[in-house]
């Protein structure tokens, strides 16, 4: 735990990215197998179910610190982080901490404690508080509230761990695709020089585009590339191996179960194939907004009715495997002839053999024909079946015209569109030059500050996280949260406002004098019943503080609705 | 009437006509160490520590007339008998003993409980007021004993040597800067320094102070290889130009404030030591109970927690403005946040 807590501290206080790597492949080089697995659980953004509810953890953390609670609460305003508070004011015993490791820790500590009555979890929890070194106990709480964070990706984990292994980093990102459970037995397998790959279920690690900065034309000849639209749905690799099928999200969540109408096409599908594309929502052959897909994807359970107000649609555009063959390596163009020939067979199968129990999926012949007719016709596409379709590539003779394009993107329920270097191969992660987003402008709006709230992890000293209100008659009603966007030193300064303006405080949150106008910037904004404005946005972010603005020149509800009836007119 | 009032320079003594730590220009002032915001310039006299004498008058400048006095020598001023004592904050600083008519009040500056080698260790006073510092009023703030936290800063300019990196260590300039170059192991390499802190040192060494070999970083030819070496710098030089002749380096920072994450991170520095000169929580309230004291006034940094909390002690407790940055405007983020305070302004 201590070694844990050390390599903790290391990864907390240096900014460099070679000290953070160095630190990590020393632990992994360090400790044993099972706790290695531990630390990559812990470290890659996974979490215990919470032991024992925060509020216990401050109160027995008051009584044994022997202060009053206000005390405390003045504590916890100046460190901004519950389980640091704790950590610094309890009271150690002398002598050297108490140790073990920290699969010992985990397994023997922390998860048996779920079984213990409160008074037994207080005795076990204090004894640890006061075994355990600062930076030990500050962990130690972080685990215990399922609150554990630090500011390293995955990634930089993986070349950690690749650093001490000398297994290659991209071999280490396939193995850790999906699900697995931390154990010595795991990470002896994930660093063993062969560990025989195959593992049925497992996605390929997603290629992620960058978005486009500057003009297209930087890119070269037109020729050279691929367009298509950019849908703004899920994006998932659905897998069709020993006669099964899966599906992952991007965030490398196994969707089981969700998405029925996928799964019974899919058996239509060889083994050894895997697809890339996009889930959408899209009924009677029209794209529903991505609102639409939240709500499906939030309820409990999928019902009739929500399945027949929010089917979904495979807009597939790569293909990963083919008859068990990683196809990563070819050229765009030559997947895409091969997907082009996987949609036309599955089309074909599915056309001939057609059970009964997937009638449920089917819709009326009239409306497959309208179907196709606005997919060829409109966004282009050709349909293996209704759920799975193959969208058409973009055709254009130059920059120009896609330019003219991607002008009509919201009329075509697109973000905008995908740029992919025709001879490129399917690459892991986010790396620049080979596929790029080149999305369409977003909504702009300019907002007022009204309540703050502190960060977290990095920030939470800090007043980093915003809720910004627009006009409604003379009332500004909050509409949007945004953190992002920010340099540190804005940030800063309006910390600094927020603190010397705040009107109330509740709880963690402050209301503060409305003065600050933003720019805030969003991908999509739509009419919404849920939310108190009327208006849902999404991916709100802070383009800039309009110190020009005073707070009655910041938009109203009105304006923004006038801006959507433009927008779907 | 109480032996000292508060008046817009600062605490006055009417009987003995003087003030402590003014922060404006007053006829006499007594001072309790050299920081700047306690030792202002423009006073016609200053009553100080003989053992700061040298580092008092480099920061009031050649001209300013300064009477020295040993540590529990004492003196009439009027009707005011005053005597300074240790207050083991830094070389020379001093608490500040008044008694009239048998009723005697102290005044802490700033001060620590734990060792220091550059200073006198600070030494309990007997009194009826006691007016102490609240830098670091918050139970969170519990130092480690300073040779535990000098073998960390040990061990990471060994491990810095090892990697072949520069190891900047950031001290504020008078006091910090000294008490680290005092206490580090000196046989593990060359010593470097700022120019600030080598002038701070020359009045150091002029106290008697004893430090090691320090060279400076100005001096040295510019393909220089750095990375066997220690350089001792103020706050202020991290993020300037200054630091790039370094090539590869590790930063650290000495300061009570380093305790608390988000605070160190705000200071971009690699490591965080604390040590600090001034009390911690567990000692403030040791300090206070053992003057004897009835009535408690605070100033200088957590004073509403501090007055508080001696409250539900069953103190007579008040809190007493200082000029201190941020304070008068009630913004604690300020009080908390070190980044308000330079080098120039070591609370
Ligand atoms: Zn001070
Ligand atoms: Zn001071």
């Amino acid at each position: 735990m201590q070694r844990f807590a050390r390599l903790f501290a290391q990864l907390d206080q240096t900014n460099k990215t070679s000290e953070k790597i160095r630190a990590l492949s020393e632990y992994f080089r360090d400790v044993d197998p099972a706790s290695a697995a531990w630390a990559l659980y812990f470290l890659s953004g996974h979490k215990l179910q919470r032991v024992v509810p925060s509020g216990l953890l401050r109160q027995w953390a008051i009584e044994v610190a022997d202060i009053q609670q206000w005390l405390f609460d003045e504590c916890y305003e100046a460190v901004g982080d519950l389980a640091e508070t704790i950590s610094l004011i309890v009271p150690r015993s002398e002598g050297r901490p108490v140790d073990g490791t920290l699969v010992q820790w985990v397994e023997q500590r922390l998860m048996p404690l779920r079984q213990l009555t409160v008074s037994e979890q207080r005795q076990r929890i204090l004894t640890s508080w006061q075994t355990l070194d600062q930076v030990a106990c500050l962990v130690f709480v972080k685990l215990l509230t399922g609150s554990f964070r630090v500011g390293v990706s995955q990634k930089l984990v993986v070349r950690g761990i690749a650093n001490a292994s000398g297994i290659d980093a991209e071999v280490l990102a396939h193995r850790l695709m999906g699900n697995w459970q931390p154990s010595a037995a795991f990470y002896q397998a994930l660093v063993h020089p062969d560990a025989g790959d195959a593992m049925l279920s497992r996605p390929y690690p997603f290629f992620l585009a960058n978005p486009l900065e500057g003009t297209p034309s930087d890119l070269g000849d037109v020729s050279l590339w691929q367009a298509e639209w950019k849908w703004d749905g899920i994006r998932a690799q659905l897998i069709r191996r020993g006669a099964q099928t899966f599906i992952w999200s991007r965030g490398e969540e196994l969707m089981q179960d969700r998405f029925p109408e996928l799964e019974s096409l899919a058996q239509y599908l060889p083994d050894g194939t895997i697809l890339d594309g996009e889930i959408i929502g899209r009924r009677d052959g029209i794209i529903l907004p991505f609102a639409h897909m939240q709500r499906r994807i939030g309820s409990k359970q999928l019902t009739r009715k929500i399945l027949q107000e929010v089917p979904v649609a495979y807009l597939v555009f790569d293909l990963l495997e083919w008859q068990g063959n990683d196809l990563r390596a070819e050229p765009l163009s030559t997947r895409r002839s091969q997907l082009e020939q996987v949609m036309a067979e599955l089309s074909r199968t599915r056309a001939a053999i057609q059970p009964d129990h997937e009638k449920q999926w089917q819709l009326s012949e009239h409306d497959l024909s309208d179907t196709q007719d606005r997919a060829q016709g409109r966004a282009g596409g050709t349909s293996a079946t209704m759920h799975f379709l193959l969208p058409d590539t973009l055709k254009a003779g130059s920059w120009e015209e896609l330019i003219a394009l991607r002008s009509r993107s919201r009329d075509e329920h697109a973000e905008g569109l995908m740029l992919k270097r025709l001879n490129s191969p399917y690459r892991v992660g986010r790396p620049r030059g080979d596929w790029w987003k080149w999305k369409i402008e977003p909504y702009t709006v300019d907002a007022v500050l009204i309540y703050a709230q502190r960060g977290h992890g990095k920030r939470a000293s800090l007043y980093t996280d915003y809720t910004f209100g627009v006009w409604d008659g003379d009332v500004l009603v909050p509409f949007a949260k945004a953190y992002s966007g920010l340099t540190d030193q804005e940030i800063a300064q309006v910390d600094r406002f927020i603190r010397q303006h705040t009107l109330e405080r509740f709880g963690p949150v402050r209301s503060v004098q409305p003065e600050l106008v933003f720019e805030l910037a969003f991908e999509n904004i739509q009419l919404s019943s849920r939310h108190k404005s009327g208006i849902a946005v999404r991916f709100p972010r802070i383009l800039r503080q309009r110190e020009d603005k005073p707070i009655s020149q910041a938009d109203s509800l009105a304006t923004i609705r006038a801006m959507l009836g433009a927008a779907s007119s | 009437m109480p032996i000292l009032q508060e008046t817009p320079s600062g605490l006055y003594c009417e009987a003995g006509d003087f003030f402590v730590d003014p922060w404006r220009p007053v006829r006499r002032a007594v001072v309790t160490h050299a920081h700047s915001d306690h030792a202002r310039s423009g006073c016609e006299s200053y009553l100080a520590a003989r053992s700061g004498a040298a580092i008092l008058q480099m920061r009031l400048g050649p001209h300013a007339r300064i009477s020295f006095v040993e540590y529990g020598q004492s003196l009439m001023i009027r009707a005011a008998r005053v005597s300074l004592h240790p207050a083991g904050h830094m070389t020379g600083s001093a608490q500040v003993r008044i008694e009239v008519d048998g009723e005697v009040c102290v005044v802490s500056g700033d001060y620590k409980l734990q060792p220091d080698p550059t200073c006198t260790p600070f030494e309990p006073v007997r009194c009826h007021t006691f007016i102490t510092e609240s830098t670091f009023g918050l139970p969170l703030y519990r130092w480690e004993h300073p040779q535990v936290v000098m073998q960390e800063v040990n061990a990471w300019w060994l491990d810095n040597q090892r990697r072949g990196a520069a190891s900047l260590l950031l001290g504020y300039t008078v006091g910090k800067a000294q008490r680290l170059l005092a206490s580090v192991d000196a046989s593990i390499g060359p010593i470097y320094a700022h120019g600030a802190v080598i002038s701070a040192c020359r009045a150091y060494r002029a106290c008697g102070v004893a430090l090691p070999e320090i060279r400076s970083v100005m001096d040295t030819p510019t393909k220089f290889d750095w990375s066997q070496a220690l350089i001792v710098a103020p706050p202020s030089a991290m993020g300037t130009t200054w630091l790039r002749r370094f090539g590869d380096v590790s930063t650290a920072m000495a300061s009570g404030w380093m305790r608390v994450r988000g605070i160190r991170r705000r200071r971009a520095v690699d490591r965080g030591f604390v040590l600090s000169d001034h009390v911690d929580w567990s000692d403030l309230m040791k300090a206070i109970s053992e003057t004897g004291a009835e009535h408690i006034w605070v100033t200088h940094g957590y004073t509403q927690q501090v007055v508080r909390t001696l409250q539900t002690r069953g103190f007579s407790a008040r809190t007493v403005a200082t000029q201190f940055k941020g304070e008068a405007a009630g913004e604690e983020a300020e009080v908390s946040d070190p980044a308000a305070v330079d080098d120039t302004n070591e609370p």
